[in-house]
C-alpha cells in the first residue's frame, strides 16, 4: 500500500470498457480546470531552480498531485497534448479559477461519473502498475505521432533533482571527513552545478562520490578549487 | 447560533508580558529547556536568542518571572555549496536542548546541512593578580617581578558566553527537517528528507545511518521524511512521519537500519472527501511524543491528531484547527500556503494541545472537556497584561461584530512556531519576527 502511488490517486472507474474519444465530462469546467491545476503545477515545479536547493517535500508533493491528475486524465480519455511550450507565460494565460476541484468528489457526482468506492479499484482500471500507466501514455502519444514534452519534463525534474542531490557513497559509518571528487564528475561540468537534462543514467552514475566539502564559513578554501583545476589541466 | 468559549478551564487567562520585536529576522524555531527557565529562538540569519526568566521576587510582583535577553550569538552562517552551485541557508530549523548537567547550558542548532552544539555559560568572577602579566593582559617585565603571588577570583559583570563546542558536518545529502535528543543523553538523531541518522555527542566525524527511504531510482521517489522524534523515554525507540500522512515507530533493537518499522500508523482515507490536494493535506508537518510517552501529536495542514502507540490504525483524537480553509485548498496551492509546516506541542500535563493557524491566530484544545480556543498574536490587539480575547472566524452567513471572515484572513501572517514551557502556564508564539510570550494572570 505504501509503495503504489496509484492506490490513492485513483478516482472513478470507467464504467465502458472504451474510453469515449472526446473524453469531456458532461461539465466542461472541471476538465478545463484539471488542466489549469496540471499546468499551475509544472510550472511550480519548473520554477524550483533557484539559487538555494528546492524544497524536496513540496516537490515530490506536487509532482505526485501531477501524476494523480494524469492518471485520472488517461482514464477519461481526455489526455491532450500539452501546450508547445511558451516561454514561461504560457501554461499561466490558462489559469481558470480552480475552486471546483476543491469540492469533494460526491459533490461532483452530476458533472461526471460516479467516483471510485475503494472496493472496486483492484478490478476497475486494469491499470496498477506505475511503470505501465506511463508507458501508455508514452503509446498513445506515439501513436499520435508525437511525444508528449509531459512525461519527459516530470522525469526531466527528478533527474535534475538527483543530479543536483547526488548521493555520497554511505555505509553504516558514514565517513565525513574530506571531500572526494570523482574525475569524471569534474571534468564533465559538474562542478558548476548545473546539470541540464538530457544526461539521464550518464548524470546519474556520474554523481560525485563525496558530500560538499566542510565550510565553516562563507570563504571557501580555495585552496580545493585549485586541485580542480590542475586535474583539468594535467589531463 | 452564539457559541460562549469558556476559556477558563483550558488557561484561566493570558496576560500578555512583552513583545519582543526582533524585527532584524523572521523567527524559524522556539524551545523551552528542560526547566522552563531559559527559552531558545533561532532565526532565518542563522542567529539564536536566549530569553531567560526573571526570579521571582517579592519586592516587585507584577514583574513575575519575566523572559528577559540572556545571550545572542550567530549560530550558522551562510554558504555556499560550489559542487552544486547553490547556498545553503544560514536559517535555524530547529533548536533542542539537552538537559542541564552542570552549570552550563547545551542545545543543538541546526540549519539544512549542519548541526551544532553550543554551550552557553556564565562568568562572573576574573583571576586577577596575574605574576607575568599586568592589569591589562601585557607582560611585565621578568626583571620587576620580585615577589609571588597567587591570582584571586574577583567578582565582575556578568558576562554570558556561547561557544561552539561540535560541529557535526557532511551527514546530509538533503535538508535537515528535525533534531531530537535521545533519553540516554548520549546520542541524538537528525532527519533530512530521505534519511535519518544517529549521532553520539562526542563524535563528529561519524554518524550512523538508521533509516533511508531513497529509492534507488529518484524518479520513482514519492514519499519524503518530514519529522522525526525520540520517544521521551525508551532510547531505543522513535518515529518519523512522512508526506503521505504515516507515523512509523522503529525500534533500534531490532536491526541497525530501521528500514522496517515495528509499528505503523495511518489513518484510512475517507473517500468522501477525497480531491487532488488530498494527500497534499494529509502531509505531516509535526510529530510530537507526549511527555508521558503513551501518546503521538501529528499536524496535518488542517488538522491535529493524537494517536495512541498501542492503536496504529487510527488517530484517537482529530481535532479541526481550520477546517473552513477546506474550501480554499485551491487558491493555498496556488500561493503555496497548502505547503506550510505548522508545528504542535502539548502542555506539561499533556491535557492541552496547542498549534498555530493565519492571521496570526494560534488554537489551543483541551483534550479533556473539548472545548478549544482561537487566540491571536498581534499588537494591536493586545496590550500590556490584558486578558487575550478569544477570536472566531465566520465561515458563512452573518458575520457577527467581533468575528473575522474566511476572506479577510491575512495569509501572510502565520504563526508555526510555538513552545509551552514544561511545567507551567507560559506560551511562546512566534509571528514572524516578533515573539510573544504569554502566561497565567497572577491572582
Amino acid at each position: 500500500m505504501e509503495g503504489t502511488m496509484f492506490a490513492r490517486g485513483l478516482k472513478r472507474k470507467c464504467w465502458d470498457g472504451d474510453e469515449d474519444v472526446e473524453g469531456a465530462p458532461a461539465a466542461p469546467s472541471y476538465s478545463l480546470q484539471r488542466q489549469s491545476l496540471l499546468d499551475m503545477s509544472l510550472v511550480k515545479l519548473q520554477l524550483c531552480h533557484t539559487l538555494v536547493e528546492p524544497n524536496l517535500c513540496r516537490s515530490v508533493l506536487i509532482a505526485n498531485t501531477v501524476r494523480q491528475i494524469q492518471e485520472e486524465m488517461t482514464q477519461d480519455g481526455a489526455w491532450q497534448l500539452p501546450a508547445p511550450p511558451v516561454a514561461g507565460r504560457g501554461p499561466l494565460d490558462h489559469l481558470v479559477s480552480t475552486e471546483i476541484l476543491c469540492r469533494a468528489a460526491w459533490e461532483q457526482q452530476g458533472q461526471r461519473p460516479a467516483p471510485d468506492l475503494p472496493s472496486e479499484l483492484p478490478g476497475a482500471l486494469g491499470a496498477p502498475a506505475p511503470g505501465s500507466a506511463q508507458s501508455c501514455i508514452w503509446e498513445a502519444d506515439s501513436s499520435r505521432g508525437h511525444r508528449g514534452s509531459f512525461p519527459k519534463s516530470l522525469d526531466q525534474i527528478f533527474e535534475t533533482l538527483e543530479s543536483r542531490a547526488p548521493s555520497p557513497v554511505e555505509g553504516l559509518f558514514a565517513d565525513a571527513g574530506g571531500p572526494y571528487y570523482d574525475l569524471d564528475a569534474v571534468l564533465t561540468g559538474m562542478v558548476g552545478g548545473k546539470s541540464g537534462p538530457g544526461g539521464g543514467d550518464g548524470l546519474q552514475a556520474l554523481a560525485p562520490a563525496g558530500a560538499p566539502p566542510p565550510s565553516a564559513s562563507c570563504k571557501r578554501d580555495l585552496g580545493e578549487l585549485d586541485h580542480v583545476v590542475e586535474i583539468l589541466v594535467e589531463t | 447560533m452564539e457559541e460562549d468559549i469558556d476559556t477558563r478551564k483550558i488557561n484561566n487567562s493570558f496576560l500578555r508580558d512583552h513583545s519582543y520585536a526582533t524585527e532584524a529576522d523572521i523567527i524559524s524555531t522556539v524551545e523551552f529547556n528542560h526547566t522552563g527557565e531559559l527559552l531558545a529562538t533561532g532565526d532565518k540569519g542563522g542567529r539564536v536568542v536566549i530569553f531567560q526568566r526573571e526570579q521571582e521576587s517579592k519586592n516587585q510582583v507584577h514583574r513575575r518571572g519575566e523572559y528577559n535577553v540572556y545571550s545572542t550569538f550567530q549560530s550558522h552562517e551562510p554558504e555556499f555549496d560550489y559542487l552544486k552551485s547553490l547556498e545553503i541557508e544560514e536559517k535555524i530549523n530547529k533548536i533542542r536542548w539537552l538537559p542541564q548537567q552542570n552549570a552550563a547550558y547545551f542545545l543543538l542548532s541546526t540549519n539544512d546541512k549542519t548541526v551544532k552544539l553550543w554551550k552557553v555559560s556564565e562568568r562572573d568572577k576574573r583571576p586577577e593578580g596575574y605574576n607575568l602579566k599586568d592589569e591589562e593582559g601585557r607582560l611585565r617585565d621578568p626583571a620587576t617581578i620580585t615577589t609571588l603571588r597567587v591570582p584571586v577570583l574577583r567578582p565582575m559583570d556578568l558576562m554570558v558566553e556561547a561557544t561552539p563546542r561540535r560541529v557535526f558536518a557532511n551527514a546530509h545529502t538533503y535538508h535537515i527537517n528535525s533534531i531530537s535528543v535521545n533519553s540516554d543523553y548520549e546520542t541524538y538523531m537528525s532527519a533530512d528528507d530521505l534519511r535519518i541518522n544517529l549521532w553520539n555527542f562526542e563524535i563528529t566525524n561519524q554518524s550512523f545511518n538508521i533509516v533511508d527511504i531513497k529509492p534507488a531510482n529518484m524518479e520513482e521517489l514519492t514519499e519524503v521524511i518530514t519529522a522525526a522524534e525520540f520517544h521521551p523515554h525508551h532510547c531505543n525507540t522513535f518515529v518519523y512521519s512522512s508526506s503521505k500522512g504515516t507515523i512509523r515507530l522503529c525500534d533500534m533493537r531490532a536491526s541497525a537500519l530501521c528500514d522496517r518499522h515495528t509499528k505503523f500508523f495511518e489513518e484510512p482515507e475517507d473517500p468522501s472527501n477525497r480531491s487532488f490536494f488530498s494527500e497534499i493535506i494529509s502531509s505531516i508537518s509535526d510529530v510530537k511524543f507526549s511527555h508521558s510517552g503513551r501518546y503521538i501529536m501529528t499536524r496535518d495542514y488542517l488538522t491535529v491528531k493524537v494517536w495512541d502507540l498501542n492503536m496504529e490504525s487510527r488517530p484517537i483524537e482529530t481535532y479541526q484547527v481550520h477546517d473552513y480553509l477546506r474550501s480554499k485548498l485551491c487558491s493555498l496551492y496556488e500561493n503555496d500556503c497548502i505547503f506550510d509546516k505548522f508545528e504542535c506541542v502539548w502542555n506539561g500535563s499533556d491535557s492541552v494541545i496547542m498549534t498555530g493557524s493565519y492571521n496570526n491566530f494560534f488554537r489551543m484544545f483541551d483534550r479533556n472537556t473539548k472545548r478549544d480556543v482561537t487566540l491571536e498574536a498581534s499588537r494591536e490587539n493586545s496590550k500590556p497584561r490584558a486578558i487575550l480575547k478569544p477570536r472566531k472566524v465566520c465561515v458563512g452567513g452573518k458575520r457577527r461584530k467581533d468575528e473575522i471572515s474566511v476572506d479577510s484572513l491575512d495569509f501572510s501572517k502565520k504563526i508555526l512556531h510555538t513552545a509551552w514551557h514544561p511545567s507551567e502556564n507560559i506560551i511562546a508564539v512566534a509571528a514572524t519576527n516578533n515573539l510573544y510570550i504569554f502566561q497565567d494572570k497572577v491572582n
